[in-house]
């Protein structure tokens, strides 16, 4: 099991609501209707990942990020999902904001761009990094918003968004000091 | 797909109610009796009567859904979904389709006979709805004894009549699957169905629907047939399959062998095989010259022999009502997106097509809206296909994977 699965999982609680938004081929809702139980909802923009998805059972929408939360209701569902995709919107702002309303909690797994190997590549090679967790090159890179597990702290007190929990690993470890400079990616649970 | 694996020989059978003095109420609070409803079932019903699936056709469909009548090669409108292992597997599944309320394919419509005059009601059918479509339907299934159906589905009409099963019926369907359809018509929709209607009804021989017995309306309702095909079609589906290829006049145009076409013409679709056959000897490609007002383009004579074929299985009025029924229909009732689906706990496969311009993707999301509103699980694909609305009748791989697992995962639910 993926690392950032595991940890996302012991986030939700058992029979709780869940959107994925950014679901992919549906493999951490599918892993959490089996081992936790709960509702899910996904949505995926690209078509081949939504038969993946409806191929293991789930419920899943066709559509992009940007949208796909307008809709709801405020608190519609316990947990909504933003694992890796939350960097890649194109209005950071509206996304967070509708994710925070949507869901009593959010969790979101973001790349962080202060890596210590992000921050030596630009600083001795002069080059736009490319890590574990940002492993495009700039030309081709779906992520349009570069930020520091440190610059999302920041944004969430200024928002009055509560941090509940967090977790930071590397590409196979959980990272327990100096997270913003050896971690490649921060797990938070969020609420407002 | 296992096209060649299908349900076998099949026969529609019939059913009547409503008679004298328990006529039907419909929505127009005008009564009708007796009804009979044209249908077929595949498959079987298991013990706890709870693996049922009814089928909705479109515009032109009918009860003839699937496998073969006896003595005729015309295969259902819908065989290449249901049958063994197909999206709807007939060794899984109970299938039921029947024709709608106001056809002409063995249901009572304005074609049939009025018990009160002993003549067909003409325009003395009452005004019908897809409401009263699929109220009839629901004494069929009363009938068949089932008292919940796994699923209900069908594209464009017949979207719009799992729609009404959801609205109408909530208690009585475990999930919905509306294909290429809408909660309402646009008013482009209603426009080329008045376009159709108008073609009809400026018919000479139309004579306010009194035409039977007598010539019938046939241009009216081949040139209604010929608006509809271009409508059901895409740019891109129809420059692949005419381009601007002339057709040669010294001969008349050619399409697959007939039984070919008119098999995939149960809905009177173009499909991948019913439609026209490459250039052949007598095509002159890009050649030719244009020989005044008869069809010298493959896309006229195409037209053409869609609207010529549609007269001999359709009846003119039934159109009328149908595409009205159609126009009329509003699956909100005239509430809010996040009230109408408010008491339902059936599940949702919404699907739409990205070349359907006829029914494009943005009102099957409506439809999505609606389920997100309301907390109905649902499920959306658009599928990126260029066969235009038509898709619906074409892009069986894409929906046959949609479908099946759906149907999987709500029969175990």
């Amino acid at each position: 099991m993926r690392l950032d699965h595991q940890i996302i999982k012991d986030m939700v609680e058992y029979g709780s609501s869940v959107l994925d938004l950014g679901c992919g081929d549906g493999e951490l809702l599918s892993l959490l209707v089996k081992e936790k139980g709960v509702n899910a909802q996904g949505i995926e923009i690209d078509e081949q990942e939504i038969y993946k998805c409806v191929a293991k059972g789930l419920n899943v929408l066709h559509g992009d990020i940007d949208s796909g939360l307008h809709d709801y209701r405020d608190k519609s569902f316990d947990y909504v999902i933003l694992n890796q995709s939350l960097q890649q919107v194109k209005h950071f702002e509206t996304v967070f904001n509708d994710a925070v309303r949507v869901g009593r909690y959010v969790i979101t797994g973001l790349p962080n761009f202060a890596y210590w190997r992000a921050r030596l590549q630009l600083f001795f090679l002069g080059r736009a990094p490319v890590t574990p967790s940002l492993p495009y090159t700039w030309y081709d890179s779906p992520n349009v918003h570069f930020f520091s597990i440190y610059d999302f702290i920041d944004y969430c007190q200024k928002r009055n968004v509560a941090i509940e929990r967090s977790a930071y690993l590397d590409a196979n470890n959980r990272i327990f000091l100096f997270p913003n400079l050896l971690a490649t990616t921060g797990i938070f649970l969020i609420s407002k | 797909m296992t096209k060649e694996k299908n349900v076998g020989l099949v026969q529609t059978e019939y059913f009547t109610f409503a008679q004298t003095p328990h006529e039907l109420a419909l929505e127009s609070k005008e009564k009708l009796g007796p009804i009979t409803v044209a249908y077929e079932t595949y498959g079987s019903l298991n013990a706890e009567k709870s693996n049922a699936v009814l089928i909705l056709h479109a515009l032109s469909g009918d009860a003839h859904a699937a496998g073969l009548h006896k003595g005729e090669e015309r295969l259902g409108w819908w065989d290449d979904f249901i049958g063994p292992g197909k999206a709807f597997d007939t060794d899984k599944y109970f299938v039921i389709c029947s024709n709608v309320l106001g056809g002409c394919q063995g249901t009572t419509g304005p074609g049939s006979t009025n018990p009160k005059t002993n003549k067909p009601y003409a325009l003395d059918f009452p005004l019908i709805s897809i409401g009263d479509m699929v109220r009839v339907q629901k004494e069929l299934i009363d009938y068949l004894g089932i008292d919940k159906l796994l699923a209900v589905c069908g594209g464009s009409m017949g979207g719009m009549q799992a729609l009404a099963w959801l609205v109408n019926y909530p208690e009585k369907v475990r999930s919905a699957i509306p294909i290429a359809c809408s909660l309402k018509h646009s008013p482009q929709q209603i426009a080329f169905n008045e376009v159709g209607r108008q073609a009809i009804m400026a018919d000479s021989h139309w004579k306010e629907g009194n035409y039977y017995g007598s010539s019938l309306p046939s241009k009216g309702l081949a040139l209604a047939r010929m608006i509809g095909h271009i409508t059901y079609m895409s740019d891109t589906s129809m420059a692949e399959k005419f381009g601007r290829q002339r057709k040669s006049d010294a001969q008349p145009f050619k399409f697959t062998p007939l039984e070919k076409a008119t098999g995939k013409a149960g809905g009177d679709y173009l499909g991948e095989d019913g439609g026209l056959k490459p250039p052949s000897s007598s095509t002159v490609r890009g050649r030719g010259s244009p020989t005044g007002f008869t069809a010298d383009f493959e896309v006229e004579g195409y037209l053409r022999y869609r609207g010529d074929s549609f007269v001999k299985r359709f009846d003119a009025n039934s159109y009328l009502y149908i595409t009205k029924a159609m126009d009329n229909f509003d699956a909100t009732g005239g509430k809010l997106l996040s009230e109408i689906f408010k008491v339902i706990s059936a599940d949702v496969l919404a699907i739409a097509f990205k070349s359907d311009w006829l029914y494009p993707a943005y009102q099957s999301k409506e439809i999505v809206k609606a389920c997100k509103l309301c907390g109905v699980h649902v499920t959306y694909c658009e599928i990126d296909s260029s066969y235009g609305h038509d898709a619906f009748l074409l892009e069986a791989k894409e929906e046959t994977h949609l479908i099946s697992h759906f149907l999987k995962k709500v029969a175990s639910i």
